[in-house]
């Protein structure tokens, strides 16, 4: 494999500096990867999709009959983070982490942040992700936020910001598991000599969170993972992940409320649970408080929780902490409930509600990316130096029409990743979502993450269901004898090395 | 553990003995046609019959033709005990239930269908359907194996075996009905009797040749029948089976040794007794086909039985009995 005609471009290259020298902790990854023959790394890429596929590790395509299945596209050539970088990720995010949980459990209280003039009331009240049915709710440890994946970029400048914090049951962590587990059969040499920092203990934490969480005067919590069931996309991940914990995998119909607990349909009998993973949205939770159509909720659900007879990881209600309005907000947020500056920065980013700003946002949509405040998953938006101008003129008038539901931020030129493209090597955007874990006293961030690449040339969406795919994730365990520690047992302050 | 998981297990297992035995069928009638006398008019269509399948088949294929048959078998999607069916079925039980089985059960099975499935988009089946008989024979071996070998023998444990011993008796029991079986079923007029070569292949079919040789050594059609349907440690017997599913089904229960235990325990108990103490001499003079019927609506009243203490959802008003976790701790009543 020849490096020579690699072009990094006028991108931060996350391997190559701008004279295309390896970035320090690239160098052997670079060297190895070089001493490949081509068709070597070909097959090698061919015999991780086909270890992906044995392992049955898909997703779900929606919108196809029965049986779709799709792996998910991954690059063989990983992702470098050296540990420094990564020191600086580690305190941000969990400093943002703490703030926002801090902050979702005032919005369903007093709101002092709202009596202290910092966020108007009108935005919060505006919120399609403010739920009233969660109003005076005390989750067990006073955690809401228990899983978190949020998305970092890196600018050309070479800077992380957060583009957007996922605190609704996000998805993707079990790709970081298999991703390391299919790179380490794949490139035992490279992974070995690189001191990568293991991702393995995190079924462990999470299984620690949940049994942390659990209701007062139950020694013995049966903690359980809530699916949506085989058709939802991300049943593998489900899966995997009660497989991995050792707990049982419930669909909403195994589960019943009687007598004021919920209860497990069992060969025999009814057995009690104590804490609900759960991976269905809010609004399916309980028909009885959300929507009154859900097949996927348990009724009665609710007024368990709100007894504090059984926790919901996350909490429901979490979702207005990531309305995409309230995000510009968050620097804001840390400072009130902390009093700490934002480690992390944001992506600068207009408000179309705001009069002056929509103006410019109006005046620029050929520059600007545009998003609507409460969608993910890359739906809803608008790249507009990408986009036609019916395209433009259609999301102008859509800003018009309900200017609190819509964003803009520029458009920021991703870092990129060399990245196998048929038989050649060519830089891809990518973006990073790190997991973090919160259990009340300790909030602990996966030491690697969820690479998300546009396969697509020139493409800025990472989306896998709009044409992405991942690679692993090198967080780096740094060179001296006191970065090395490689255990993921705790995160404390992490050692800036 | 979940009654749904326990449905899920139980029907995995028996979803996956169906296509290993499919296969086993398919292999024999391939080797048994090859052999058959011209005279003896449409060898494929007798094995469609024996399938109980001619109306669909003959829906979807027409004439009976051998590779009309072997593609129905193999890798028919719409017909829904071809071995492609059969895995579907299996994989889907077993990606409902991943977090119950462990992963190298669960890769195995998901390698297996993907075996089917690929040599069904690539029709290879009919070129050497030997070949992808075996592998698909021996991809079941491994299941059951790694099975054995990396799930607890607990409750879920029992409740795979049970389906898959259940599911073996019945098939077992159509490659010895002499209305289904192609080699029992010739017509007098050809042979007498069924031929040592035949015999040899049927045995061959379940695997029993070499265990039949060391128990009987020369092969004669009744110690044949005898070995298939009575012998207490052959693997494939339908004596065999039964006692294992009885075995299984206690250690599900719960049930004390001198207890009459739960109703699919009571009549798979009375069905295993009588094979237990059947005699081959009686059972071929009051007929063994009528034996074997018997034999398979007697399995299809456990299966009910099974489902409904087991499986079925109860409503929520009547939760029988006490709340007692199986798998998770039992946990003490809050405040």
């Amino acid at each position: 494999m020849d490096f020579a005609s690699y072009e990094p471009g006028a991108f931060y290259d996350e391997m190559f500096d701008a004279n295309g020298a390896p970035r320090p902790g690239c160098e052997l990854l670079a060297r190895t990867m070089a001493g490949l023959p081509e068709a070597d790394l070909a097959r090698r890429q061919r015999s991780a999709e086909r270890a992906l596929l044995h392992m049955g590790i898909t997703f779900n395509v929606y919108g196809h009959e029965h049986g779709t299945e799709k792996i998910l596209p991954f690059d063989l050539v990983p992702r470098v983070v050296p540990a420094k970088e990564w020191a600086t990720i580690e305190r941000g995010l969990i400093q943002r982490t703490r703030a926002l949980n801090l902050f979702v459990d005032d919005m369903y209280h007093s709101r002092r942040i709202v009596a202290d003039g910092v966020i108007p009331l009108e935005l919060v009240l505006s919120a399609t992700s403010l739920l009233p049915g969660c109003q005076g709710l005390d989750p067990p440890q006073g955690v809401w936020c228990h899983v978190t994946g949020t998305d970092l970029v890196r600018d050309a400048d070479g800077l992380y910001y957060v583009l957007e914090d996922n605190l609704r049951c996000p998805s993707g962590v079990s790709y970081v598991l298999h991703n390391r587990e299919v790179m380490k059969r794949t490139f035992p040499q490279v992974f070995q000599a690189s001191r990568v920092r293991p991702v393995d203990g995190y079924p462990s934490e999470l299984l620690r969170v949940l049994k942390g969480v659990r209701p007062t005067g139950v020694a013995t919590p049966t903690v359980v993972v809530l699916t949506p069931g085989p058709y939802n996309s991300a049943y593998s991940e489900h899966s995997f992940l009660a497989q991995q914990m050792g707990v049982e995998l419930v669909e909403a119909r195994d589960l019943a409320v009687r007598d004021g607990f919920v209860w497990m349909r069992t060969t025999r009998g009814m057995a009690r649970v104590d804490v609900i993973y759960r991976r269905i949205d809010d609004a399916f939770l309980d028909p009885d408080v959300f929507r009154p159509d859900s097949m996927l909720g348990v009724r009665g659900l609710m007024s368990v929780v709100r007894a504090g007879r059984v926790a919901l990881a996350n909490a429901p209600g979490t979702g207005i902490a990531d309305d995409k309005v309230i995000y510009t907000y968050v620097p804001a947020i840390i400072r009130y409930y902390l009093g700490e500056d934002a480690i992390l920065p944001n992506v600068p980013t207009f408000l179309c509600s705001e009069d002056k700003q929509r103006r410019h946002v109006l005046d620029n949509l050929d520059k600007l990316v545009v998003k609507a405040a409460n969608e993910s998953g890359g739906y809803g938006m608008l790249i507009g130096p990408q986009a036609s101008s019916s395209e433009r003129a259609a999301f102008a008038e859509r800003i018009q029409k309900s200017p609190r539901n819509y964003i803009a931020q520029p458009l920021l030129g991703l870092s990129r990743v060399p990245t196998l493209v048929q038989d050649a090597i060519e830089g891809r955007h990518v973006d990073l979502r790190p997991y973090i874990l919160h259990g009340g006293d300790d909030i602990f961030v996966l030491p690697g993450g969820l690479t998300r690449v546009a396969l697509q040339k020139g493409s800025y969406v990472v989306n896998s269901s709009q044409g992405g795919g991942t690679k692993d994730t090198w967080v780096l365990a740094g060179d001296t004898s006191n970065g090395s520690g490689a255990s993921i047992g705790s995160v404390r302050e992490a050692p800036a090395c | 553990m979940l009654s749904r998981a326990a449905e899920a297990l139980y029907w995995m297992s028996r979803y996956a003995e169906r296509a290993e035995n499919v296969a086993r069928f398919l292999d024999v009638s391939l080797q048994v046609t090859l052999d058959l006398p011209d005279a003896h008019g449409d060898p494929w269509a007798g094995v469609i019959a024996a399938t109980g399948d001619e109306e669909l088949f003959a829906a979807r294929h027409g004439a009976a033709t051998r590779d009309a048959v072997v593609r129905f078998l193999t890798i028919d999607a719409e017909s829904p005990n071809s071995i492609f069916s059969c895995l579907r079925l299996a994989r889907d039980n077993a990606r409902s239930i991943q977090e119950a089985i462990s992963s190298e059960m669960w890769e195995q099975v998901n390698k297996w269908y993907l075996l089917v499935r690929d040599a069904a988009s690539s029709g290879s089946v009919l070129n050497d359907p030997h070949e992808f008989l075996a592998a698909v024979k021996e991809a079941s071996h491994l299941f059951v194996g790694v099975t054995y070998l990396t799930m607890t023998h607990g409750e879920g444990w029992h409740f795979g075996r049970l389906g898959r011993v259940l599911e073996r008796a019945d098939q077992t029991s159509r490659i010895v009905d002499p209305k289904q079986s192609l080699v029992l079923a010739r017509p007098a007029d050809v042979v007498p009797s069924p031929d040592e070569v035949h015999l040899a292949a049927l045995l061959r079919s379940v695997s029993a040749l070499e265990m039949y040789r060391k128990r009987y050594g020369t092969i004669e059609h009744q110690k044949a029948i005898e070995f298939l349907v009575l012998d207490k440690h052959f693997p494939r017997s339908i004596r065999h089976c039964l006692d294992k599913g009885q075995e299984s089904l206690r250690v599900i229960a719960g049930t004390p040794s001198d207890g009459a235990g739960t109703r699919p325990e009571r009549l798979l108990g009375r069905l295993a007794a009588e094979y237990e103490f059947g005699v081959v001499e009686e059972i071929l003079a009051g007929g063994l086909h009528e034996q074997l019927d018997g034999l398979q609506s007697k399995l299809n009243d456990v299966g009910m039985a099974i489902f409904e203490t087991f499986f079925a959802r109860r409503p929520d008003a009547q939760v029988v009995e006490a709340p007692v976790a199986v798998d998770a701790p039992v946990v003490e009543a809050p405040q």
